[in-house]
């Protein structure tokens, strides 16, 4: 059976993958659906849910509906983001590890290690909190908004390949010893082109599953970073800088909390319940 | 042994790489301790602030001063904490102790509910209870810690007023007494355990499901025992072991969860202080913070691989 058509017997997983690709969709096409996300209305602050708001209105007047959408784009973007940086670093050290073997191994893994045993929420508020020009950046790059959504991208991949890392390792050193990898280093290919042709796709599906249960992980992360105010910059909407707001008038109306958390309840919950119908799609004996 | 003092040296050389990456991070932090003292004296001239500079060591090259620096800590010399005007020791030690008041009792509650209804959901894999632990396991892992509280805080301080939404003053500051602490304590402690308690129930289960495959599990039951005497007596115990020690790992974890839970509820804790710290260009505070908050969690792996030695007598042999 292959993998699609186990997939197509689990229907839990089944429903988190179409609202994943509802999601993706709703954030896609955001700018149509939805007006703009900023426009204040400060007669009608904190109003309920009424036909020209469906979700009502936030501490600004701002539509919350359209903010939830365009938010869920920044956020899934940068989740995503991070995500395909984290995979792309994780895969090539743990290639290069576990190909390369000896001293480069034994270096490469005590950095993992190290990096995993690292207290991750406080370092990353750390390096949220530099100043980015000490680093010698041009300082009108500093300022658009491309590089705040794409400094958050960069510091949580900067701690989340390692358990990419391990796991493309460990399946490196078992397809290594294969009779095909055999056959092509006799046949003189380099170590390059074994590690891309000849061992990556035997580490692909192990690696797809973690991407996907770490994209669930990431908007947690993105999202805290962004609610303690070091992600994602308001007044470009997040998820997570959506509850900032929140917290300042949690006592006067205690529902404004609630959509933005119930949407990234919904979807880490979505890419959780997704990365494990794969994983046991992918290895039927776990 | 010989196992124990190779990871001991293993997490000092990680601790010590770790306060090189720390003291560099904090020098790319925006200002610098002597722009702050201008900043809060306007006296101060351009001369003097070179002058400063060169009091303090300043000018001298960043791997000299990461040097003394770590000369001073490894004397036990933290400094002293410029926002909270007291000595660095003075300031992280009440915060220590609040931050572990909380992890302990987020722990307890998340064991109290993870570990019951994993042995309970595994008994019938695929079964109604199993699906509806699968579902809360899920959820709890799928939670973002800070709206979870801020959700408990919306129920139970706002709307049903029972509870306090925050403001817990520290351990040592008298007043209130132990009741008051613990309803300070009940909200952030729910929270933290809820959204704790979802990988433990699963790995409890796992745990469960992999021990009941094994011979001495059949043998009990030829013996004769009953199936909740197998459960408990049998195979709870080996279940037990790899569940202790993904625990000792979390610790880490649960410090970056409480830090969250810290600053939603106003928790005087280790996680809001390196937060305050950080956000307020408070360097010997940040610096001794981030570096206890680290050897914390590398104690809690190295604690993991003693209780899984201890508990374990096949991995002692080796």
């Amino acid at each position: 059976m292959t993998v699609l058509a186990r997939l197509r017997g689990d229907p839990v997983a089944l429903v988190a993958i179409i609202l994943l690709l509802a999601l993706a969709v709703a954030a896609i096409l955001a700018p149509w659906l939805a007006p703009d996300p900023e426009s204040l209305d400060l007669a009608a602050m904190l109003a309920a849910p009424s036909l020209a708001h469906p979700l009502g209105t936030d501490e600004l007047g701002r539509d919350v509906a359209s903010r939830l959408l365009h938010g869920g784009r920044v956020s899934l973007a940068v989740a995503a983001a991070t995500a395909l940086l984290a995979g792309l670093t994780g895969t090539a050290l743990g290639l290069l590890s576990g190909y390369g073997g000896g001293r480069l191994d034994a270096v490469l893994m005590r950095l993992t290690d190290g990096v995993m045993a690292l207290p991750l929420l406080p370092l990353l508020i750390v390096l949220a909190a530099l100043d980015p020009a000490k680093l010698g950046l041009a300082p009108d790059l500093l300022h658009s908004e491309a590089f705040a959504v794409g400094r958050i991208v960069v510091i949580v991949a900067l701690v989340g390949w390692t358990q990419v890392a391990r796991l493309v390792r460990a399946q490196t050193l078992a397809v290594k010893a294969r009779d095909h990898v055999r056959a092509a280093r006799a046949i003189g290919a380099g170590p390059v082109r074994i590690m891309l042709r000849h061992i990556l796709p035997h580490v692909a599906s192990p690696v797809l599953v973690a991407t996907t249960l770490s994209v669930g992980h990431i908007i947690l992360i993105e999202s805290a970073l962004s609610f303690l105010g070091l992600g994602v910059q308001p007044p470009l909407a997040s998820w997570g800088n959506m509850l900032t707001g929140a917290i300042g008038t949690i006592w006067t109306s205690p529902a404004a909390a609630l959509w933005p958390g119930l949407a990234i309840l919904l979807t880490v919950l979505a890419c959780n319940l997704a990365g494990d119908g794969l994983q046991r799609a992918c290895d039927p004996r776990r | 042994m010989g196992l124990i003092l190779g990871r001991l040296g293993q997490s000092l050389a990680v601790l010590l790489a770790m306060s090189f990456v720390i003291y560099g991070l904090m020098g790319l932090m925006p200002g610098d301790p002597i722009d702050l003292m201008i900043a809060a004296d306007p006296h101060l001239s351009a001369a003097d602030a070179v002058r400063l500079k060169a009091l303090y060591g300043l000018d001298r090259p960043w791997t000299e001063r990461y040097l003394r620096w770590l000369a001073r800590i490894a004397q036990g010399e933290l400094g002293y904490s410029r926002l909270f005007a007291r000595p660095v020791l003075d300031a992280l030690g009440p915060a220590l102790a609040n931050t572990a008041l909380l992890m302990f009792c987020a722990l307890a509650l998340a064991l109290t509910l993870a570990l019951p209804l994993g042995v309970a959901a595994s008994r019938r894999p695929g079964g109604g209870l199993d699906h509806a632990a699968n579902l809360l396991a899920f959820v709890s892992v799928s939670v973002p810690t800070f709206w979870l509280g801020l959700m408990l805080v919306a129920v139970f301080a706002v709307w049903l007023g029972w509870l306090p939404a925050g403001g817990m003053h520290g351990l040592a500051e008298d007043g209130g007494g132990p009741v008051d602490r613990l309803r300070h304590l009940a909200l952030p402690v729910a929270t933290l355990g809820i959204a704790g308690c979802g990988q433990y129930l699963r790995q409890m289960r796992a745990a469960m499901l992999a021990e009941a495959g094994h011979d001495y599990v059949r043998t009990a039951r030829a013996k004769g025992c009953g199936p909740v005497r197998v459960l408990l007596g049998h195979q709870l115990r080996n279940a037990l072991i790899p569940v202790t020690t993904i625990v000792a790992l979390e610790i880490g974890g649960l410090f970056s969860g409480a830090l969250i839970a810290e600053t939603v509820f106003a928790w005087p804790g280790m996680g809001r202080l390196i937060y305050e710290a950080v956000m307020g260009n408070d360097f010997n505070l940040a610096l001794s913070g981030l570096l206890l908050a680290t050897a914390m969690t590398l104690a809690g792996s190295i604690l993991a691989d003693l209780a899984y030695a201890w508990l374990d007598p096949r991995v002692r042999s080796l």
